[in-house]
């Protein structure tokens, strides 16, 4: 399977079992709309008619390079990956949302956590809770080393004292246990102080920084209790925090829905705020809902991510870089095709756990009582579940498998999958399309720094 | 030298998934998402 593309001046071909990006002529972009495989070493003859405006030399001399290329294994490369399906089968358990505050300080519009409580009440996660969520992530990581615990909310700053204590925990027992935790915290920044930034910046191996970009964007959405933006008081201890860390492991991350569609003044804005690490991700929410981004929405939204992908080329081609993560793709040292056809792992190796201590498929499926899968006290008791959720994988997607973009966004979000396409398998179209046209963007972008 | 395509990669996806699968990389939703996944931009640990 190939997937050519024209943009920005550019005509490119993605082999997508290979993996391979090819930057093309407009002859050899026209003549594969031509072919199929197989290929045979000689030209066919039907190519000529087909591409007159071409001579007869030109024409051979390019199939000449197709065919190469075919041989070698980068275009037209068969999909043989159905041998690793036994690969995608129930595994250790290696990465938690740990929910430390089901409350928050703000009332975002777009939360999907009903402004903090997940629709279940304001509770605070218990330390007795934190050390249990601990410990059942050594006793099922099995032979994994790096364990990965991600502090979210609501906003854990509001429970921070139990943040320091599960911290504290978690390394007491690296040693014995030969694992290496990975914290990591994602706040509104709401009660960032000093002595808070230091503990993070000591211990958190990622911050994500919850602000949406410009001020008249942000108070918009994001605002407190009593209706007021938090823009400018966040702004300067995000500020101080990336600072102090050296601008090391961080992300400004911001939502864009109808209300911005702008959204690349938005990237913008951080990066001329000082900030260089910075995703911003559309809303996702019920169609109904004022500031849904829908289908109409879908061209604007392509045209700003092409906008995008141009000033990023032209603020790199003039030494001023910044990363967009959505536009992040690493060609030749990305992750192996096994952690692609496997996704997000979402029930399976990574999970949620409530401030109760119920632990669920991901954070995005907390509340949703029915797909609750066990507690800290008892494990994962719905274990039919959790090899229902490794088989979550492209091959397991009818839809995913014949798409181009399979090994780039590995099957997209279950949660939101089943949220608004209502089957886990069965992917949500609006992300698709957005997804695709930021790997798009995101493939020209390494086309355009490559000249 | 070819004259009508240039190459951007060297690395082989099929190449990647013999050695693949030790799962000690990063869960793309630990990274900066939590609603969308692009699982192709984590890096391997390997």
């Amino acid at each position: 399977m190939i997937h050519q593309y024209y943009l920005n001046g550019y005509y490119i071909v993605l082999d997508v079992h290979s993996g391979a990006v090819h930057v093309v002529d407009e002859l050899f972009y026209r003549m594969l709309e031509f072919l199929e495989p197989p290929l045979s070493k000689e030209c066919p003859e039907s190519l000529f008619p087909a591409l007159q405006d071409a001579s007869r030399e030109e024409i051979e001399e390019t199939y000449a390079e197709i065919y190469e290329l075919y041989q070698a294994g980068q275009l037209f490369s068969e999909d043989d990956y159905e041998q690793f399906r036994d690969m995608m089968v129930s595994s250790p358990v290696k990465a938690m949302c740990l929910h430390i505050a089901h409350d928050c300080n703000l009332r975002c519009q777009y939360c999907f956590a009903s402004t903090g409580d997940f629709g279940a009440g304001r509770t605070l996660m218990p330390l007795e809770v934190g050390k249990k969520a601990i410990d059942f992530l050594i006793a099922n990581s099995g032979t994994r080393h790096n364990l990965e615990l991600d502090f979210f909310g609501g906003e854990p700053l509001m429970n921070f004292d139990v943040v320091k204590e599960v911290v504290k925990y978690g390394r007491s027992l690296e040693k014995e246990h030969n694992k290496r935790f990975r914290f990591t915290i994602t706040t509104n920044g709401m009660l960032l102080d000093d002595d808070k930034i230091d503990f993070i910046n000591r211990e958190m191996s990622n911050v994500v920084l919850s602000i949406d970009g410009r001020k008249e964007v942000n108070d918009r959405i994001r605002t407190r209790v009593d209706g007021s933006g938090c823009y400018d008081a966040i702004l300067p201890k995000f500020k101080r925090l990336v600072e102090k860390r050296g601008h090391d492991q961080y992300y400004v991350r911001g939502t864009f829905t109808k209300y911005n569609l702008d959204f690349a003044e938005d990237v913008l804005h951080f990066y001329e705020q000082g900030f260089d690490q910075i995703s911003i991700e559309p809303v996702v929410t019920d169609a109904a809902n004022p500031y849904a981004i829908t289908e109409a929405d879908l061209p604007q939204v392509f045209q700003e991510y092409e906008r995008l992908a141009k000033i990023i080329i032209d603020h790199k081609k003039n030494g001023k870089s910044f990363n967009f993560f959505h536009f992040m793709i690493d060609l030749d040292q990305g992750p192996c095709a096994i952690k692609r056809l496997r996704g997000c792992g979402c029930g399976n190796e990574y999970v949620a756990v409530t401030p109760d201590g119920d632990i669920y498929p991901c954070h995005q499926f907390v509340g949703m009582e029915e797909w609750k899968m066990g507690t800290v006290d008892t494990g994962i008791e719905d274990t039919a579940r959790k090899e229902n959720f490794a088989k979550a994988n492209i091959y397991g997607k009818e839809e995913c498998r014949n798409c181009w973009a399979k090994f780039y966004c590995s099957g997209g979000c279950n949660a939101n999958n089943f949220q608004y396409a209502g089957d886990v398998l069965k992917p949500y179209h609006l992300a698709c399309e957005m997804e695709k046209k930021r790997l798009e963007c995101a493939i020209m972008i390494k086309a355009a720094l490559a000249e | 030298m070819k004259k009508h395509v240039k190459t951007l990669n060297t690395a082989n996806l099929k190449q990647s998934a013999a050695k693949g699968g030790c799962g000690e990389c990063q869960a793309s939703c630990q990274s900066a998402c939590k609603t969308s996944c692009t699982v192709a931009n984590q890096k391997c640990e390997k």
